[in-house]
Parts: structure tokens; sequence; C-alpha cells
């Protein structure tokens, strides 16, 4: 976790995210990411012995409620914002492409 | 203008018919057309609407505790009139198919909605410099930002072009833009207003709040947009107090807390530390006790919310994907992840993509338990801090930002220094705790520069953080100073 960050991983970071970057963005980046994350580093040397990490600083618990069905959104009114749609679908570009990832 | 610019005032003078609601619409948006070309606090201006609300409140159709009021909303509130943009381009064009629970309430309340408020894109930020519709500017010193990330919603209010405005505060959103613009910000308990319809940048700290003149004012805000809602399963189900009906009484015996870490911080600008010593002192001599308190863990604040939030966001704004809403690359892609991949970073600003990186990277199965898991449970370790500390005080007492406003540009070249602004501020997100920022005081210069004073409570003691946040304002004049802006600017 303390060596630097390369421009390797920012490339692959990107990729995760979804993220199509030009070249000359990933190398800003790598530097801009890389100092913050050289920031964050100082969590480690606080004293987290025996403690739980701690996900919501107010008490929570589930809520149940009845399975019952109420209205929903009308279809047009769900698909108002959608850049592209077929009838009452989400228009998209072949889902099982050429790209490794889609397959997994 | 003699028009009321403070909430109670408005609702009175609108009740009492002094003015009528659509007069006082009508000046509110003539200002807004003269003033927000140069200070940019609106995104989008809903002057039909708001013509309309104020006649039915005129004619007697709308009634309310703020029949005729006009309010600004923070532009990732969701409302089903207009867009809401969250100043991203890729939300430039979308419409909110319904209305956030807040909007809600103002709404039934009787608030007439001037506009929705710029912001550093998605509510990431300190300066509104994010916004991808330019930055807000600080009607103090229109060179200087009015900080962020709900900077529009203070520049509107500052300008007088609403007398009062929501925000949402992740880290500090509300608060730092109030102590740049001599507002009141406040943000509440998590869970103690709905997040319904707030558009999610990090769940587990998000949380709407009002700005205002006063305090009465956010007393009054705060009575109603709180309140669990069936629709936001972290909005608690406690009561809520009246508390606008306690808010003029001192509180008896009262002890105030200083941080011993906070003394002496490195980057502390030396008038805010005066202003804030001062303070203090006014405290004091209203017969309160100065205790020492300690938040040994309270540096490692920023490194464990810059892991936190962007971690969080990663995961929220996942939804971007140029499929459902929201942009889409204009591009021919061949295949979904492409399509995804491309729609995103043409939709996203630099500063969005750089935390969603983080998020993704800090996720990433290796790096989890080094990153996510150890904030996590620095979490931990700054609630447990709170707890102590207010065994001993009933507030705690910082500076809101560790300077006045800077000017637009100066920390855009480095995100660090911009994370930076936020030392006294994110705690509070972390540990839930509710927090207030009220003015108290002027730099020395040709333009002098608000300063804020913050007062963090135990959650849901808001009531309490209300009263005392009054007894300073009652003693001092800081929040009866106004910008000079002319319409003519």
């Amino acid at each position: 976790m303390s060596e630097p960050l390369t421009l390797d991983q920012v490339r692959h970071v990107a990729k995760l995210a979804r993220l199509a970057l030009p070249p000359e963005q990933l190398e800003v980046f790598t530097g801009q990411l890389g100092s913050i994350l050289g920031y964050v580093e100082q969590l480690r040397q606080a004293d987290v012995a025996g403690v739980e990490p701690l996900a919501h600083a107010i008490k929570l618990t589930n809520v149940l409620r009845d399975d019952e069905p109420t209205p929903a959104l009308p279809v047009a009114q769900v698909l108002q914002n959608a850049p592209a749609t077929d009838g009452p679908f989400f228009k998209v570009p072949a889902v099982m492409g050429a790209d490794e990832d889609s397959a997994g | 203008m003699t028009d009321p610019d403070t909430l109670i005032d408005a609702r009175d003078a609108v009740a009492s018919k002094a003015v009528s609601a659509l007069e006082l619409t009508r000046r509110m948006l003539t200002r807004t057309q003269a003033l927000n070309p140069t200070l940019n606090a609106y995104n989008e201006v809903l002057a039909e609407r708001a013509l309309a609300t104020a006649k039915r409140v005129d004619d007697g159709e709308i009634t309310g505790p703020l029949a005729g009021v006009p309010i600004a909303l923070k532009d990732n509130l969701c409302t089903s009139v207009g867009k809401t943009t969250c100043s991203s381009k890729m939300l430039a064009d979308f419409r909110a198919p319904y209305d956030a629970t807040v909007v809600k309430k103002l709404e039934a309340a009787g608030a007439v909605f001037i506009g929705k408020t710029n912001l550093d894109e998605f509510a990431m930020g300190s300066s509104t410099e994010n916004s991808a519709f330019g930055p807000s500017r600080n009607p103090w010193d229109t060179s200087r930002v009015p900080g962020g990330s709900s900077g529009g919603s203070a520049t509107a209010l500052a300008a007088g072009l609403c007398v009062a405005s929501l925000g949402s505060d992740t880290g500090g959103s509300i608060r730092q833009p109030a102590a740049l613009c001599n507002l009141v910000g406040l943000k509440p308990t998590y869970g103690r207003v709905s997040r319904y319809g707030l558009v999610a940048f990090a769940s587990s700290l998000d949380q709407i709040g009002p700005f205002t003149w006063t305090v009465p004012d956010a007393a009054l805000l705060l009575n109603v947009i709180s309140g669990h809602d069936p629709k936001d399963s972290t909005s608690v189900p406690l009561d809520v107090p009246d508390y606008l009906a306690t808010v003029e009484e001192p509180v008896k015996g009262l002890r105030v807390g200083v941080v011993k870490e906070f003394a002496d911080l490195a980057g502390l600008d030396p008038q805010v530390k005066a202003a804030f010593e001062a303070a203090v002192a006014t405290y004091k001599s209203m017969g309160a006790t100065v205790v020492d308190v300690t938040l040994p863990n309270s540096h490692y604040g920023i490194a464990a919310y810059y892991v936190i939030a962007p971690c969080e966001a990663s995961s929220n704004l996942a939804r971007y994907d140029g499929v459902h809403f929201g942009h889409r690359t204009a591009e021919q892609c061949k295949d979904i992840i492409e399509l995804f991949s491309k729609s995103r970073a043409e939709g996203f600003g630099d500063e969005v993509k750089r935390r969603i990186m983080i998020g993704t990277y800090a996720l990433a199965s290796g790096y989890y338990d080094a990153y996510y898991v150890q904030a996590q449970k620095v979490r931990a370790l700054i609630k447990a801090d709170y707890d102590k500390a207010f065994e001993s005080c009933d507030v705690i007492l910082t500076p809101t930002s560790p300077t006045p406003a800077f000017k637009i540009g100066e920390k855009n070249a480095d995100p660090l220094s911009m994370y930076l602004c936020d030392v006294f501020t994110v705690t509070c997100n972390i540990a839930g705790i509710p927090g207030i920022s009220l003015p108290c005081g002027f730099t020395i210069g040709e333009k002098p520069l608000p300063i804020g004073l913050q007062l963090l409570a135990p959650a849901f003691a808001e009531e309490k953080l209300l009263r005392i946040a009054r007894m300073y304002e009652a003693a001092t004049d800081w929040h009866k100073a106004r910008p000079i802006l002319s319409e003519t600017i």
C-alpha cells in the first residue's frame, strides 16, 4: 500500500470505474491520486486494536414493511430521461461485445 | 430596498399583508435577473412557477408556516418542476420524475421556490468551482469563492435573492459556505431529515439542512423539514420538537468545550483564530464555563473522510451509465462497456472522476481492508472521542473554516489543498452529529470577509444547539451585516 501509484494502476482503476480517459489525463491523475493516497496513508498509524469498523454513526436496524404492491411510475415517466428508447425499452448497443469485460 | 430579507420577517410581512407574496416574489425575481449573471447563484430560475404559487398564497388558496416566503433549493434536490442537474454535464437535461421529501414539505408549508442553486458537481468540492456551469461568486467579494459545495445556496441568500435556502452537507458543504458568506448554516444529525430525493453522494454522511440569516430562521426551517420518512429508512422515527418555540431560552449552566488539538493548527488564519477566541470570550462573558476537551483522533478526520466518501460515491455514481438517464456519448460504441465508459468520461468533471477512482481503488480487492475497513475503524475512534468530549460539555466550539473566502482559481491545481478546507467540519459528518456555523466576525481589509464560528452538539441535540447558538447571536451584531451589491454591477 505504500508504493507510489503507477500509471498502469491508474489505467486499470479507470477501466474498473468505466471511465474512458485519454492518456494525458491518466498521467495527471496518477500524480494527483498518488498525492491523495499518500495523504490518507496516515490512517495506518491510528491505533485501532480491538476497534470494530463503523459504517453508520447512528444506530440503525433494518426496516421491514409488508410486501404490498403500490403504484409505480408510469412507463412514459420512467423513460422520459432515457437517451435512447425503443418502445417500452431502454436501447443499448450489443451487451455481449468483443471486450473481454463483457463476458465477465 | 426595504423588503424583509429574513425568513421570519418575510413570513410575518406576507401574513400581515404588509407585502403581498406576489410583490415579494416579483422583487426577488427582478433582483435575481439583475445579479445572477454576475453571481451565478442559480442554475435555473423557476419564475413562472414561483409567481403562480405566490398568487395562490395571496388568494388564500395556500396557507402554512412558510406561506409566500421565497426559498432557494440546491440543485441536487429533486424537483418535479424544472431540471435537477447537480451542476453536472451528466445531468444537464435531467428532469426528476418526483419531488424530494424536503421539497414536498416546504411546498406543503407554502414556500415559493425561486430557483435551483449552483453547487460543486455532485456536491464534491469546497468552492463551487467544480460546477459544470461555472463558479458562483461570493457577494462579499466577487473575485472570491462562496465556499462549497452548497455555494449557490449561500450566494443566493447572501445576495438577497431568497430569504432562506436549502443545501446538503457531506463534509461541511452547508457550514463552510455559510461561514464564508456571513450566514447561519445548519447540518442536522444524520437521520433527522429525510434524504429521499437528495441525489446521493456519500450516503452515510449526506444530510440536508438550511441556510438562513438568523438562528430562529434556521429553527423554523428545521421544524418544517425534519421527521421520519418511510421512503428513507435512515431517517429516524423520533419526535420532532418545536425548535422555534424554545430557541430564545438561554441554557443555564452552559459548558462550552474548546478542542485542545485545534488551538495551534497549521494553516489556521490568524484573523480567524482571533475571531474564534473572541467568540469563546463572548460565551464566557455570558456566564458559560469554558472546558478544555480533547479529540485525539480528529487529525485523522480528513484522511478517513477522503476514503469513506469516495468509496460511497464510486458506488452511488455507478448508476450514471448513459442508458437509463443522463448524458450518453454521441460516438458509435462497439459494445455496452464502451458506451458506459465514454458516456461517463464525457459526462463527469475531473473532481468527480478523481473521487470515483479513489473509491474504486480503495474498494478493490487487496486494498479494501487497508483503506475502507481501516477508515471505518478510525470513524469509530472519532465518534468515541466526541462521545467522551460531550460528557464534560454541552457544545464544542471551533472555527468553521480555517481561512476566509479564497480567490477563485487559487486552489484549483492541487485537489488536496482544497480538501484541507474541511478540517473543522468533516468529523461532524463522520460522527453523525449536528453542527451549525454562525457569523462571528470579519477580516480587516478593503473588502472585509466573513468569519464563521462552528458549534457541535451530541446527536439529536439540535434543540439545545440552536438555543446555545441563539445566545451568541443575540449578544452580537455580526449576523446583521449585509454585503453591498448594486443591482447594476
